[in-house]
């Protein structure tokens, strides 16, 4: 295919960005930079600093942070064993890690939700059981769990994808010349897997901050995150302004990760999707 | 000088049901340059490769140095191995490369920096320290994995195949690098390949193996001049391999000529396989051939002639001459007695991949 042609098949997926990505990125800075009456002004940006934002960022940043350790403590080991038994893509094993992923995102949540309810199934099987009530719903732990439960298989994946692209006799090179499985995972895995890993973190840290859905349902009305906060001035408060404001805030938090990828990423190796 | 290095002793293997190695007994003294060679799936790199402690026998012991180490993982041996395709740390430099084995034997610093500078030097690489992986050719990759693998002053290395990904003339180069190595170090080497010519250039002692069974072991002259069954004869080289009725000792008939050869002891009127090499046979006129037959192929290979005479019976002898005859020439076929390679029809097919030495 010569050229000239390969430039006109682009042009479809260009309006495209132009349409979806690049007009809608510069309404909301649009709408983040003004006021009501259209002038401009800092204020929407530097809302962020007040007690009630501040609060709700940093809960989302904490709360992300930990769920995204969490599925790296999870998802490593597990895409180790599934490296170490040559269980491929097209095994069952990896399957029912991607089969929830099928599933309505919202729906799953919902079904947390109901799980984990004052008088839910879990609780109910607790009483019956006669063991103390879990009572999670509606607090951080709650919102960790769904995050964790929602997100796991974009850790898994990229971390999996760099670890199965690793040639078994790099590994049995390192037993040959004296390592011990520990000084093999340390010395030799895990360096090699970070492009997947970064990756993995990202993939997990960016959707866990600014998720809403998982606090309303799991978190209730009480728990506020950033994203919630957002999704509040958008739909409740009718200040696109203020929503707008916050949501350069946390692009920013976005760029910053998206830049660790690419410094550690170069190959595009821990790429899943 | 003399003692066996290493012993295996009633080695087998099976992976999925299927026997990959039976009851393999091999010896390699110290010292020696052993090459196993066979087509892929004789079973020469699970023979390596349970040497080096990455695959445990299903039966069977090895034994190095008169130490039994079946046993024992492949990070406690006194071996080194040279993987297929190199197997560097990509995210370590040359020098972290090559240090990796002393650092965890806990050598000085002033040690592995000296070690270092050594093996760089015994492999033509003089400086390439803070060289990055990714720089490096395939053949500069494979340089530095012998010598990542030599600083640990091994008894024993391994070699699966350390030159498949190169190409010819940088193949060739590696080959008499190797030799040149194994010298100086007075490190014995077990090297695997399926490639004949590899494995006669280097070799002290080759091992030819065939679906699990080694089928000969001699140094390359034997196994070349005198092969002990048709697997051999037609795995080594290139050669005419026919039936033949031993008449008497030193007797054979090939299509109804008789032949004078130097073998013994096959009784008489006893079918034999009977191999020739191309360039044993000499084409004459037809009077003094022994068989004639006409040119039907000629192909100029440089170094000498490669033609194809068809006999009576509708036989294709290859034939390797420096002498050059036209398609259609009728010409006669001559072997001197000592070219003349005799050997004991397999019964069943069993047998021939066995071998006659089992």
């Amino acid at each position: 295919m010569n050229k000239k042609s390969t430039r006109i098949l682009a042009y479809p997926y260009l309006v495209w960005m132009a349409g979806f990505t690049v007009i809608p990125l510069l309404m909301i800075c649009y709408y983040g930079l003004t006021d009501r009456t259209g002038a401009f002004t800092l204020d929407n940006i530097l809302a962020v600093a007040s007690t009630e934002h501040m609060k709700a960022l940093w809960l989302s940043l904490s709360l992300s942070l930990i769920s995204t350790l969490i599925c790296l403590l999870i998802s490593y080991p597990l895409a180790l064993i599934l490296r170490q038994h040559h269980i491929g893509k097209s095994s069952f094993v990896v399957f029912i890690f991607i089969l929830p992923m099928w599933m309505n995102f919202l729906l799953r949540t919902m079904a947390w939700q109901t799980l984990l309810e004052k008088n839910g199934v879990i609780n109910s099987l607790l009483s019956v059981l006669r063991l103390p009530p879990l009572a999670i719903i509606n607090t951080p732990a709650a919102i960790i769990l769904g995050m964790v439960y929602n997100f796991l298989p974009f850790m898994v994946l990229p971390i999996y994808n760099v670890l199965a692209k690793i040639d078994d006799n790099v590994m049995n090179a390192a037993r040959d010349l004296g390592a011990d499985n520990v000084t093999t995972l340390t010395k030799i895995l895990l360096p090699l897997s970070i492009p997947g890993i970064i990756s993995g973190i990202t993939m997990v840290f960016v959707p866990a901050l600014t998720t809403f859905v998982i606090s309303n349902l799991l978190g209730g009305s009480k728990i506020l995150l950033i994203g919630n906060v957002i999704e509040q001035e958008f739909t409740r408060g009718s200040n696109w302004n203020l929503g707008a404001g916050l949501s350069m805030v946390l692009m920013v938090f976005i760029l910053i990760s998206m830049t660790l990828i690419a410094k550690y990423d170069k190959n595009g190796e821990g790429t899943a999707f | 000088m003399n003692q066996p290095l290493i012993d295996l002793v009633n080695i087998s293997k099976s992976f999925d049901g299927e026997l990959i190695l039976d009851d393999l007994n091999l010896s390699v003294k110290e010292n020696s340059f052993v090459t196993l060679l066979g087509p892929s799936g004789c079973g020469k790199t699970t023979t390596l490769r349970i040497i080096g402690g990455f695959v445990s026998p299903d039966q069977g012991r090895v034994i190095f140095g008169g130490e039994d180490i079946t046993r024992m993982p492949p990070n406690k041996r006194q071996l080194n191995t040279v993987f297929q395709k190199y197997a560097l740390f990509t995210h370590m430099n040359i020098a972290e490369n090559i240090a990796f084995g002393l650092k965890i034997k806990g050598k000085s610093k002033d040690y592995i920096r000296d070690k270092i500078k050594y093996a760089l030097k015994l492999v033509n690489l003089d400086g390439f320290e803070n060289r990055s992986v990714d720089s490096l050719s395939g053949g500069q990759q494979q340089r530095i994995a012998i010598a990542r693998a030599i600083v640990n002053e091994p008894r024993l290395l391994l070699l699966d195949e350390p030159l498949g990904a190169l190409d010819l003339k940088l193949r060739q180069d590696m080959q008499y690098e190797l030799i040149r190595l194994k010298n100086e170090l007075g490190i014995t080497f077990i090297y695997v390949t399926h490639d004949q010519e590899e494995a006669l250039t280097m070799s002290d002692t080759i091992v030819v193996m065939n679906q699990g069974y080694i089928q000969q072991m001699g140094t390359p002259e034997q196994i070349y001049n005198e092969p002990e069954n048709a697997f051999v004869a037609d795995f080594i080289g290139e050669s005419n391999i026919v039936d033949g009725i031993m008449l008497r000792d030193e007797l054979v008939e090939i299509f109804g000529a008789r032949f004078a050869c130097v073998d013994k002891g096959f009784g008489q009127r006893t079918p034999v396989d009977v191999v020739i090499r191309p360039e044993d046979i000499d084409l004459v006129k037809p009077d003094d051939g022994t068989l004639t037959g006409v040119v039907t192929h000629l192909i100029f290979k440089g170094v000498h002639y490669e033609m194809e005479v068809t006999t009576d019976g509708g036989f294709e002898w290859l034939v390797h001459s420096t002498d050059m005859f036209p398609v259609g020439q009728e010409v006669g076929i001559h072997v001197d007695p000592f070219d003349i390679q005799i050997m004991n029809k397999p019964a069943s097919e069993d047998e021939e991949a066995v071998g006659v030495n089992e």
